[in-house]
């Protein structure tokens, strides 16, 4: 496997993305955007927020971290990583968010 | 002793590799891949030491939303978007630098390296700034600590002294310090990396064959960004118009 070089305009493009992207997840941090599903509200701007982080750091690992260009390896060994990291925080908040539900008889 | 073998080094081949080929390596290439290898490793234990302290984020928002929001909209905003600002450029002067390592030019490559140390110390600064701003508050963990007055981005004051349980907002404000506080210390100890980086690079120790140290250290500082881009939202913005 050769060297691959990433051409300064992808660099460039990048940061640009980046910094656009900022600016949109500070704007709409100021708009409220609870909605009214079923009966519950619901508020999405945290969700908003981490899609945008996680279309950021995507970005950031992808080309300023060169994955994209990485061997299938590299690839396989930054994914079970994430994969880990996903174990930790989703059966974490499964006992935590559950916990109400176990305890309190009758509750939904 | 039955097989008295000796395993001759083979010196002609000895003689040809590259300077900075490691005996246990086939090539240069290898010798890279497998460094890189080592570092996205170690970069995944980084990644579970700071997903704990997230994970404890989480619980603990869900736990005691309120004081959580209004920790939130205490925090500067501007102050923590420059700062993101700064990052995000800190991240593409070191891609550049990396480049500029891969066409073997020195003089560029010192130039990034020292660009992005500079950076990285203006964030720092920010942040002494904001912590600053936090001690004369008042929202420092601890003895002193009182939430009473938050200023809202519109330059006005909210009383949340009665609003709050100030137990639970202490829980914030020590996830807030030591969140950013483990993010600061990995940017210091980039900023020594980057320092090594420069001098390694001014003795002209890298060249278009060789610059593993700055793709690996690349890696590091691009890693320190993506826990930043993640703890802005998280700190400073999500809460902000569900106060009540």
């Amino acid at each position: 496997m050769s060297e691959h070089i990433v051409s300064v305009k992808i660099y460039v493009a990048i940061f640009l993305t980046l910094i656009v992207m900022t600016g949109v997840t500070a704007g709409v941090a100021f708009i409220d955007l609870s909605r009214n599903i079923g009966g519950h509200v619901v508020n999405f701007n945290p969700v908003v927020a981490l899609a945008i982080a996680i279309f950021k750091a995507t970005l950031v690992i992808l080309f300023f971290m060169h994955v994209k260009y990485s061997s299938r390896l590299t690839k396989v060994v930054v994914g079970v990583g994430l994969f880990f990291l996903l174990i930790l925080l989703s059966l974490t908040m499964t006992d935590y968010l559950s916990r109400a539900l176990l305890t309190s008889p009758g509750a939904q | 002793m039955s097989n008295p073998t000796v395993v001759v080094h083979d010196a002609p081949e000895h003689a040809a590799h590259h300077p900075m080929l490691q005996h246990h390596f086939d090539n240069m290439e290898q010798q890279k891949e497998a460094s890189s290898l080592g570092m996205w490793i170690f970069l995944i234990t980084e990644i579970m030491f700071f997903g704990g302290m997230f994970a404890a984020y989480l619980v603990y928002r869900y736990w005691f939303y309120n004081e959580f929001a209004w920790g939130s909209t205490s925090l500067n905003i501007w102050l923590g978007g420059i700062n993101t600002v700064v990052l995000i450029c800190s991240s593409l002067t070191m891609a550049m630098a990396v480049h500029a390592a891969q066409l073997g030019m020195r003089k560029l490559l010192i130039s990034f390296l020292l660009l992005t140390l500079g950076l990285g110390f203006v964030f720092l600064g920010i942040k002494a700034i904001e912590y600053t701003d936090k001690y004369k508050e008042h929202h420092i963990p601890g003895q002193h600590f009182h939430f009473g007055e938050v200023k809202m981005i519109d330059g006005s004051t909210v009383d949340v002294e009665h609003k709050v349980d100030q137990r639970h907002a202490q829980i914030f404000f020590s996830l807030y310090f030591a969140l950013t506080g483990m993010h600061a210390m990995h940017m210091i100890i980039g900023a020594g990396l980057l320092t090594t980086l420069i001098i390694m690079a001014w003795k002209g120790k890298f060249s278009a064959t060789y610059y593993t140290p700055v793709e690996n250290i690349g890696l590091y500082w691009h890693f320190v960004d993506i826990v930043w881009i993640f703890l802005f939202p998280l700190l400073y913005l999500i809460s902000r118009i569900h106060i009540k």
